[in-house]
């Protein structure tokens, strides 16, 4: 899963601070500021392409397994017949770069069954597949 | 047996009212309004001469006096065919069908006005949905026992709505101990505390302590607030069995008798707070599900958390447990010793077991908690490894079950230990799952929806489907009746 579009999000933010205390404080602190928060920006894109390539997900025969996590590593089984319904987003950053995020909902909140940053025919692919699990062992409450 | 049924036809040709003393009852249910107001107005008839509060007062009164008149004239249910229709509203109209089939549980509440003139209001919810669907308020009281029969009759079997007054209790508080507890819980000490401080702080520093105390006001009256409502709300409790589940009543001022259908139960919690401990009381909790409807959101189950028990002995409560799990109590283990360090207050009491049916596990330092969570009602099982945990090689095991708080965690287990126990877990609520049956009451919303089907013995024209069997309720061209229940397909 490729997630380039948020190193290119913070050395935007980056560029953009730096541009702002240049207005408001001169060349000099404009120069510090600018190299802090990009380095605080690379530092940032390195956790979250860390972050995101722990992301990932399977599909058994009867469950979705999603783990995620570096820090706190989390791995979630939740039967599709549990399933409330799919959600599929994309943010307009998302969208920039094609992707879009799905989510399993079920009646519990804390099930946190998220794959984001999906490639857009693979997130329809996923959302139709899991509908359809979904609907074949509905299970209800 | 053949009573409630036949009951449930009479009143189809016509509407019905409800009683005649509801505009007054109804008034009853703006009293603390009435309280403020006064008590606003004479604060302020110190301050000007204001007579005119009371005027307010009065007029207000009549207006709602009015208001409910109106109320009660345009309020009129009836039964049609095989639902229950009420209809209100003057301006707005609203008329509600409550399918019988649907009816989840009914509820009879009475304020204390409507006790004292001897009326109640009549609580429906339907499968399907969490709050009240159809409330009828008031009706008299033995209208309202009768009309519950009659409405729970569709639903339950027979014996079930004529043996709802004559089940066995399991468990009843007695006010001293309700006292005792809670007095003896954290809002009460800490009110108690706070105005104690503030009286030795009037003997020292008087104007310190007026600030304070009008600092503090709001803040003591709602906790004030609570302790009232936790001991006029379960006052006089008891739990008696019924087919359907436990039903209770409970309540000083108004009286509530309500039901916790067993298939609903996601979780059963057992709470035994520091201080109750000495005495060996525990509280005993189940969560509820109210909704299944796919809401928009996730969220739109509805899970309500209802205290089976308030306060009670550890042999009541393992006396409703044993009811409640119909099994033997999961043995359970205690995390590896390591674990310690990560969590070196709870340590001491962290366990948790499981078996083919329910995982128990024990969590909580201050309130120590055992939460039971049947398998079959598991919706996701989780893994978490936290940056403590892993230098530990520790992980915690969740089983959620719908509702935001409701879940069993295995708290701290050894990492392959914590492996093993998803793929265990996993494939052991698959098993329940898809073998609490198309045919075992639990998994009532699993099989065919309740309802009105063609007789399959053929001697009636419809006959009652419920949790995955057929009932003795018949019915011919809209007339019900009953007659031996077949036996299940």
């Amino acid at each position: 899963m490729r997630r380039a579009e948020v190193t290119v999000l913070s050395i935007l933010l980056a560029a953009l601070s730096g541009l702002l205390f240049w207005a408001a404080g001169g060349p000099w602190p404009g120069i510090i500021a600018a190299v802090v928060v990009l380095a605080l920006g690379v530092l940032f894109a390195w956790f979250l392409r860390r972050r995101f390539g722990a992301w990932r997900y399977q599909e058994r025969d009867e469950d979705l397994l999603v783990a995620r996590g570096v820090m706190v590593q989390r791995l979630s089984v939740v039967p599709y017949g549990r399933m409330q319904f799919v959600e599929v987003t994309a943010g307009p950053i998302e969208r920039l770069f094609q992707l879009s995020t799905v989510k399993l909902h079920t009646a519990a909140a804390a099930s946190d069954a998220r794959i984001p940053g999906l490639e857009r025919a693979e997130a329809a692919r996923l959302r139709d597949r899991l509908t359809e699990l979904g609907e074949s062992m509905a299970a209800g409450i | 047996m053949t009573d409630a049924p036949q009951k449930a036809t009479g009143p189809s040709e016509g509407w019905c009212r409800l009683h005649p003393l509801t505009p007054i009852a109804r008034i009853g249910r703006l009293v603390p309004a009435f309280v403020l107001l006064l008590l606003v107005s004479t604060v302020h008839s110190k301050a000007e001469n204001g007579t005119a509060e009371t005027d307010y007062l009065i007029a207000f009164t009549l207006i709602s006096a009015v208001y409910g008149y109106i109320h009660w004239v345009v309020t009129r249910w009836r039964f049609e065919g095989d639902t229950l229709r009420i209809e209100s509203g003057l301006l707005r109209k609203d008329s509600r069908r409550l399918p019988l089939g649907r009816i989840q549980a009914v509820d009879i509440v009475r304020p204390f006005l409507a006790r004292l003139l001897g009326v109640s209001e009549l609580r429906i919810r339907l499968a399907g949905s969490g709050g009240t669907d159809g409330k009828l308020a008031y009706l008299s009281e033995a209208q309202a026992a009768e009309l519950r029969l009659v409405l729970l009759a569709g639903h339950v079997d027979i014996t079930a709505a004529t043996s709802s007054n004559t089940g066995l209790p399991m468990a009843s508080v007695d006010t001293a101990r309700l006292l005792a507890s809670v007095f003896l819980s954290l809002v009460t000490i800490i009110v108690v505390g706070t105005v104690s401080a503030l009286i030795i702080l009037d003997q020292f520093e008087p104007r310190t302590a007026a600030g304070a105390t009008a600092f503090l006001a709001v803040y003591l009256l709602s906790a004030a607030g609570v302790i009232w409502r936790r001991l006029s709300g379960q006052y006089a409790f008891i739990a008696v069995e019924a087919p359907e589940g436990v039903r209770i009543q409970r309540g000083l001022l108004q009286t509530i008798s309500e039901t916790v259908p067993y298939g609903r139960i996601q979780a059963v919690r057992q709470v035994e707070p520091l201080l109750w401990r000495p005495f060996g009381w525990c509280r005993l909790e189940v969560d509820v599900a109210g909704a299944t409807g796919r809401n928009q959101r996730g969220e739109g189950t509805s899970v309500v958390r209802k205290a089976l028990l308030p306060v009670g002995s550890q042999q009541d409560s393992w006396h409703l447990l044993a009811r409640l799990l119909g099994g033997p109590d999961p043995e359970r283990t205690a995390p590896p010793g390591r674990a310690r360090f990560k969590a070196p207050l709870s340590f001491h009491f962290l366990s948790a077991g499981h078996d083919a049916t329910h995982a128990v596990c024990v969590t909580g330092r201050i309130n120590r908690a055992t939460t039971w969570v049947p398998l079959e009602k598991s919706q996701s099982i989780r893994r978490v490894q936290g940056p403590l945990q892993r230098p530990l090689g520790l992980a915690t095991v969740h089983v959620d079950v719908a509702g935001k708080r409701a879940r069993a965690e295995f708290r701290d287990r050894a990492i392959d230990e914590a492996d093993q126990l998803v793929a265990e877990l996993t494939a052991l609520s698959r098993a329940a799952r898809s073998g609490s049956g198309r045919e075992a009451p639990m998994a009532m919303l699993d099989a065919a929806p309740s309802g009105w089907y063609p007789d399959p013995a053929g001697r009636h024209e419809q006959r009652y489907w419920h949790e995955g069997r057929w009932t003795g309720h018949v019915a011919n061209s809209g007339r019900r009746s009953a007659d031996a229940p077949t036996p299940s397909p």
